[in-house]
Parts: C-alpha cells; sequence; structure tokens
C-alpha cells in the first residue's frame, strides 16, 4: 500500500479550522488538525489536512459552511 | 436551606456542569487555538461546541459570531463602547441595570447623545415610545429584556421590529432571561445580545458572551482589548475577523467546560418546559405574598409578563433586616436593598430604600415557596 498523498488546507484562525475539522467528519471526509508546516507559515495556528483525492469534495463542504479558506498546499 | 437567590445567579448546577470541568482540568487541560497537539485541539473544541450551543439555543445562525468574554457587563460594554461614536444616538429603558446604565453615562461625557424612555411603575415598556424617541442620529437601541430588580419582560421582538423598520441595531441585554425564557435572535431581530453563563444558562460564573449579528459592522466594532489571539500571529495588528477580533488573551475554558453542559441541560429539559415550571412558581409566590396584609408587591403582579423573580417590602421592617432574618431564623436566602439598578428602582418607587427580592430557579419548589410565605408572615405580624 502506498503513502497516501495529502494537502493542508490554511484557515484564518483555530475557530475555523475547529468547525472544518466538524463539517467534514460530518460529510465522512476524514481529516485531522496538524501545527500549519513552517515552512507555509509563521503561522502558529493548526491547519486540516486531507487526502488529496479528496481536495474537491472538501471544499465544496467548506464553502457550504463558510469556512473561509486562506490557502491550500500539497505536502 | 432555601435558596432564593437565582437572579444573581444560579445554584445548585445541574449534573453534568462540575464534571465537565473536572474533565477539562484533569484530562484536557491545554490552550485552545495557541499550539496544535492533541490537547490544545481537544480544549479548542470545547470552547466550539459552547460556541454551537449558544447558537443553539438563542438560535443565531453562526456560531464563529458568539464572542465569549467574563460576562454579560463584559459583553454589553463591547456592544456599547465598541459601536456608539460622539455624535450617535441611544435609546434605552428606565429598567436598566448599571451594567448599561454606567458605560451608557460614560459615554454621554464622550459626546453619545443617550435617551431613557420612562418605563410604567410596574416596570413595562410602551414599545411606541421607544418609536417616538427615534432622531436622525439614532443608532442603536439597548433593551433589558427583564428587569432584574422586579422580572418584568419587556417587549424585545415589537422593539426589534422597529429598530428594523429604521435601520438601527437592537442590543438585548439577556442576563434575566438566557435560558429560562425562549429567545430567538432571527425571529426578534436582536442584532447583539448579552448573556451571561451563570445565571439560567447553568454555567459558572466567569463565563457570558455577545451574539454579533450579521447586520453588525464588524469592521466598525473596536475590542475592549487587543492582545494574543493564536491567529495572525505574524502580525502585530489585531485580527479583523469575529471572534478573534474581540477574544484576545486565553479564554476561561474550564468555565466554558461548565457552560456548554450547562446550556445541554436546558436544550435537554427545554426552555419552554422551564419557562412554564417557572411561571407555576412565580404565580404560586405572587399569589401567596399578595395575600399577607402589610406586604407590598413590585412589578406587574401576573407571572407570565415576567421571570420568576419577585421584590416585595414588609411594612414597617427595612429591607435588611428583612433580608437578615429570613437567612438567620429560617435559612432562606436571598438579595435585598437596591439590585445595581438605581433607575429601575426610582421606576417602581423603591429607591433608594430598595427591596427584597426572591429570585426563584428551576430548581426551586413549591414547597420551599410555603415555608417562605410563612417566614415572610411571621415577619409581616411582627412589624404591625
Amino acid at each position: 500500500m502506498t503513502d497516501k498523498q495529502y494537502a493542508v488546507i490554511l484557515v484564518y484562525s483555530t475557530s475555523y479550522a475547529l468547525r472544518a475539522e466538524k463539517v467534514l467528519k460530518q460529510a465522512g471526509i476524514s481529516c485531522k488538525l496538524i501545527p500549519v508546516p513552517r515552512h507555509l507559515s509563521s503561522e502558529c495556528g493548526v491547519c486540516v489536512r486531507i487526502e488529496r483525492a479528496d481536495q474537491e469534495a472538501a471544499f465544496q463542504v467548506l464553502r457550504t459552511a463558510r469556512v473561509e479558506m486562506e490557502r491550500v498546499h500539497d505536502i | 436551606m432555601i435558596y432564593f437567590d437565582n437572579a444573581a445567579t444560579s445554584w445548585p448546577k445541574p449534573p453534568g456542569v462540575a464534571e465537565a470541568m473536572v474533565r477539562f482540568l484533569n484530562n484536557v487541560g491545554a490552550n485552545p487555538g495557541r499550539s496544535a497537539h492533541r490537547l490544545a485541539v481537544e480544549a479548542g473544541r470545547i470552547v466550539y461546541n459552547a460556541r454551537e450551543a449558544v447558537a443553539e439555543l438563542f438560535n443565531a445562525p453562526d456560531p464563529l459570531r458568539v464572542v465569549f468574554g467574563s460576562n454579560a457587563t463584559e459583553a454589553l460594554n463591547l456592544a456599547l463602547r465598541g459601536l456608539l461614536r460622539p455624535g450617535d444616538h441611544v435609546i434605552t429603558s428606565s429598567m436598566e441595570h448599571n451594567s448599561v446604565m454606567r458605560p451608557l453615562r460614560a459615554l454621554e461625557r464622550q459626546g453619545v447623545e443617550v435617551t431613557v424612555v420612562q418605563c410604567s411603575p410596574a416596570g413595562f415598556l410602551n414599545p411606541s415610545d421607544v418609536e417616538a424617541a427615534i432622531r436622525l442620529n439614532t443608532a442603536m437601541i439597548a433593551l433589558n429584556h427583564a428587569s432584574n430588580v422586579v422580572g418584568t419582560l419587556l417587549p424585545v421582538a415589537e422593539v426589534g421590529r422597529i429598530a428594523r423598520r429604521h435601520g438601527l441595531l437592537l442590543l438585548v441585554d439577556a442576563a434575566q432571561t438566557g435560558g429560562a425564557y425562549p429567545i430567538d435572535v432571527q425571529a426578534e431581530f436582536v442584532d447583539l445580545l448579552a448573556f451571561t453563563g451563570h445565571k439560567s444558562l447553568y454555567g459558572p460564573m466567569g463565563t457570558g458572551g455577545l451574539i454579533v449579528g450579521e447586520r453588525v459592522n464588524v469592521d466598525r466594532l473596536e475590542p475592549l482589548k487587543r492582545g494574543g489571539t493564536g491567529s495572525r500571529s505574524e502580525y502585530e495588528e489585531q485580527p479583523d475577523f469575529l471572534p478573534d477580533l474581540c477574544e484576545s488573551g486565553t479564554l476561561n475554558v474550564v468555565g466554558l467546560a461548565g457552560l456548554e453542559a450547562g446550556i445541554r441541560w436546558v436544550l435537554k429539559r427545554g426552555v419552554d418546559a422551564i419557562r412554564a415550571y417557572e411561571v407555576e412558581l412565580a404565580q404560586w409566590l405572587i399569589a401567596g405574598l399578595r395575600d399577607i396584609p402589610g406586604v407590598t408587591i413590585y412589578g406587574g403582579l401576573d407571572a407570565n409578563r415576567q421571570t420568576a423573580t419577585v421584590s416585595f417590602n414588609v411594612i414597617g421592617m427595612e429591607p435588611s433586616e428583612v433580608g437578615f432574618r429570613l437567612d438567620e431564623e429560617h435559612g432562606i436566602m436571598c438579595r435585598v436593598g437596591l439590585h445595581c439598578a438605581p433607575a429601575a428602582h426610582k421606576t417602581t418607587g423603591t429607591f433608594p430604600a430598595g427591596a427584597v427580592r426572591f429570585g426563584l430557579g428551576v430548581f426551586n419548589t413549591l414547597e420551599e415557596i410555603n415555608a417562605a410565605l410563612a417566614a415572610v408572615e411571621s415577619l409581616a405580624q411582627e412589624a404591625q
């Protein structure tokens, strides 16, 4: 089995990350809150890690839930 | 022991509240939103869940527009001082608590115009008096949902409709009603709802907050304090989005864990069921007090038009003595004197002596009320 490919969604605050986690889980999309990788931002906060394959579905869910996304990066 | 001081703070708390707080301290304990390890994220979830519980209870559409703070006073200060500018006009009622009056009097010295609309001696407000006070520069109506002195309910929805029609913001002080009386911020056109956690939401002290509606321009909202938020850490400027804009410094997460448990208990029991029970209690108390010669009751004398807070005096005996004797001789705990609301006392005719206040709560019983009525009757007989 190959390693999963991940992307991280950067959000403006922890509150958005927590809302993202909640709505993604409700939609059956697996995700994990992780520290923002240092090379992406100097933020001390958390970001939402998803599987790259789920990216489009995740965007859809987050837009509907009005989670403001800052940026998305593959990691 | 009979606890009749629920208008000051509810006690006891429902099962689950203390447990949630202990669970946080023993098993989580981390700072929400500062780090990203599992305990910090779990602490963040506790805060987020508390926001959701508040939003659900008051039918607010967005949990992220629930701003937490230490109490309703802080929330009211944020709304008033954060949004009103010199030259603005604000309308309020003569039943307000000092948590509204004092910030307004301070703002008045800075050039904010304040109109206090007179309520009836029973504490009722005529919505058309509010409409008549509107000027070209009116920006906000700040209204107590229910008096902390006599429990009288003010017509929030009617005033909300007036506020909408004139393009004004409506700020409601729900310290005495949140959890005890149904509130729907959308249906009642409430733009800003200040709530406390430690009264009828059955959480601990040190919790409360402000729901900031969609009509409030967040760009114009000046926070009371600025500082660390765990977001936008690369910038030295305060974040411009809610709730971070108004939530600097570490939150009272242990308190919010208890608050969520309290609100979940309220939601499970149902605000309508709680309200119906408290009406029954208040009705019984009012009827009983009316039957005692030598007792003056204040307010509308109609349990359906007030909260379960009832104020009275024993003719010929100082409120302070009544309170002391009730506590010492009968184990009944209540509040006496002026209840941080001089304008409301002037309106109801209880200034400057004050009154004896029985603040009933959902854990009180008809038996306790009967015991208290017998105690008041014995004091009234003695005083005559």
